[in-house]
């Protein structure tokens, strides 16, 4: 796309433009606004992501000349939010490539932050004219897809990999574009976690109204019919304790990963799941016998389901995550899954035994 | 606090005879997974690599090898035996940084 449709329906955060002999470049703020950061909170909600772009193409920050610095960037729109209000005390040109709206990582993975990506929108926009002394910066988690050497070849331009996080550019930038060890790390703290966990919430809510859906009806039917509050009563007994597994799985086990055992996803959340169980017993020994059920099959099947709830929506977590391999997921996968599923169906069956005994 | 997935898996080989020590896989690594020692590159740990390729797509020698993918259940699960592509970014997608 062009920069001559953006006039037409102007975002925002487009606050004039810059004179080029290549024309006219949008000039874009380095304040967020409270849309802006609202977008932030949709998008951690995962509420209508796959349109969150920023047109293609090239632009300003300051007042930019021919030797500036060029920081390239993904045009899912966080991305490109998060690295204006970064570069905020530095003149610079901006060059956003299509990744469809995909931030730069999973982008470069998926090949849409590629070589040629960034060659093209340089060609496009004719950056060779406007910076031709300047240093195309790429971001360094665009690494696995753009080979740094060529765009340097063919472009012409110097190019170099920035650091990992749009916030130490400015330290790179005034740092004679040298990027320390901690800049070329990727970081995976309590904060960056908890991020990450509302869209896996959101993600198991679906299973979560299934399992409800599946409780409520066990709990109702009987040989003499539907009894409508026998079910209301098994789900809601039952029911806290199959949400309480979800948060274990999705809030809990990503929050506490560091000081949780083991290395494998399975078995953290596994852990974490089984203390759920164990709370649910020190609170209740007779778990789920307000309802008529035996104490003694409650206490198994919820020993074993509740763990595999929480150990495969931790495992799950293994994308979101930044420490994990390809090799190591399929690893886990072939050892805990074939687990997970096992200890789901037992304790399914331990359960409705429970109800066929009732 | 360093989280480690698990040990002995990653697929990551560095070729010596080829290295020049350029240095450009210790700026591209998001791990710290290698280091520059007397011009040539080394596996620091490799326990700490998550296979994305940064390193290998890269070198300019074709020093380093490894079967790049991403290190998500969601994905695999999905397509078991191939490269898995990233499933972030998508409708059923996990990731929004």
């Amino acid at each position: 796309m062009s920069h001559a449709n953006i006039d037409t329906k102007s975002p925002s955060w487009i606050i004039g433009h810059v004179e080029t002999t290549a024309g006219n470049i949008p000039l874009v703020s380095t304040k967020l606004t409270a849309i802006d950061i609202l977008g932030f909170w949709r998008m951690r909600w995962g509420i209508r992501r796959m349109n969150y772009k920023v047109d293609p193409g090239l632009y300003a920050v300051g007042s930019p000349g021919p030797d500036s610095p060029v920081l390239v960037s993904a045009n899912y729109k966080m991305s490109f939010d998060i690295l204006r209000r970064a570069v905020s005390s530095h003149n610079t040109w901006l060059v956003v490539i299509d990744t469809k709206g995909v931030n730069v990582w999973c982008a470069a993975g998926k090949g849409t932050f590629s070589t040629g990506a960034v060659l093209w929108q340089i060609k496009l926009t004719g950056l060779q004219k406007i910076a031709p002394h300047g240093t195309i910066i790429l971001p360094q988690l665009s690494a696995t897809g753009v080979k740094a050497h060529e765009v340097q070849k063919v472009s012409g331009l110097r190019t170099v990999f920035g650091p990992v996080r749009a916030d130490d550019i400015p330290a790179f930038l005034n740092n004679g574009m040298k990027a320390t060890a901690e800049m070329r790390k990727v970081k995976f703290g309590m904060i960056d976690r908890l991020a990450l966990t509302p869209v896996e919430v959101k993600g198991a809510f679906k299973y979560l109204v299934l399992l409800s859906a599946i409780l409520f009806i066990l709990g109702g039917i009987s040989w003499s019919g539907f009894f409508l509050e026998r079910a209301w009563r098994l789900l809601a007994a039952a029911g806290v304790a199959l949400l309480g597994a979800v948060l274990m799985g999705t809030v809990i086990t990503p929050m506490l990963l560091p000081w949780i055992p083991g290395r494998a996803f399975s078995v953290k959340g596994g852990q974490v799941g089984l203390a759920w169980a164990l709370a649910i017993f020190a609170h209740n020994w007779n778990f789920l016998s307000g309802v008529g059920l035996p104490g003694i099959t409650n206490r198994i099947a919820a020993l074993l389901a509740i763990p595999a709830i929480s150990a495969y929506l931790a495992f799950n977590f293994t994308g979101s995550t930044t420490y994990t391999s390809m090799s190591g997921v399929r690893k886990e996968m072939r050892l805990a899954l074939p687990a997970i599923i096992g200890a789901g169906i037992i304790g399914t069956v331990v359960f409705i035994t429970g109800l066929v005994m009732r | 606090m360093g989280l480690v997935y698990l040990k002995d898996v990653a697929t990551l080989i560095l070729d010596k005879e080829k290295c020049t020590g350029c240095g450009i896989c210790v700026d591209v690594c998001p791990r710290g997974v290698l280091a520059i020692n007397s011009k040539e590159a080394f596996i620091v740990n490799i326990d700490l690599c998550i296979e994305c390729g940064a390193c290998a797509v890269n070198c300019p020698f074709n020093a380093i090898s490894v079967k790049s993918g991403v290190g998500c259940a969601k994905a695999l699960m999905k397509n078991r035996k191939g490269n898995a592509a990233p499933c972030c970014g998508e409708s059923s997608g996990s990731k929004g940084c």
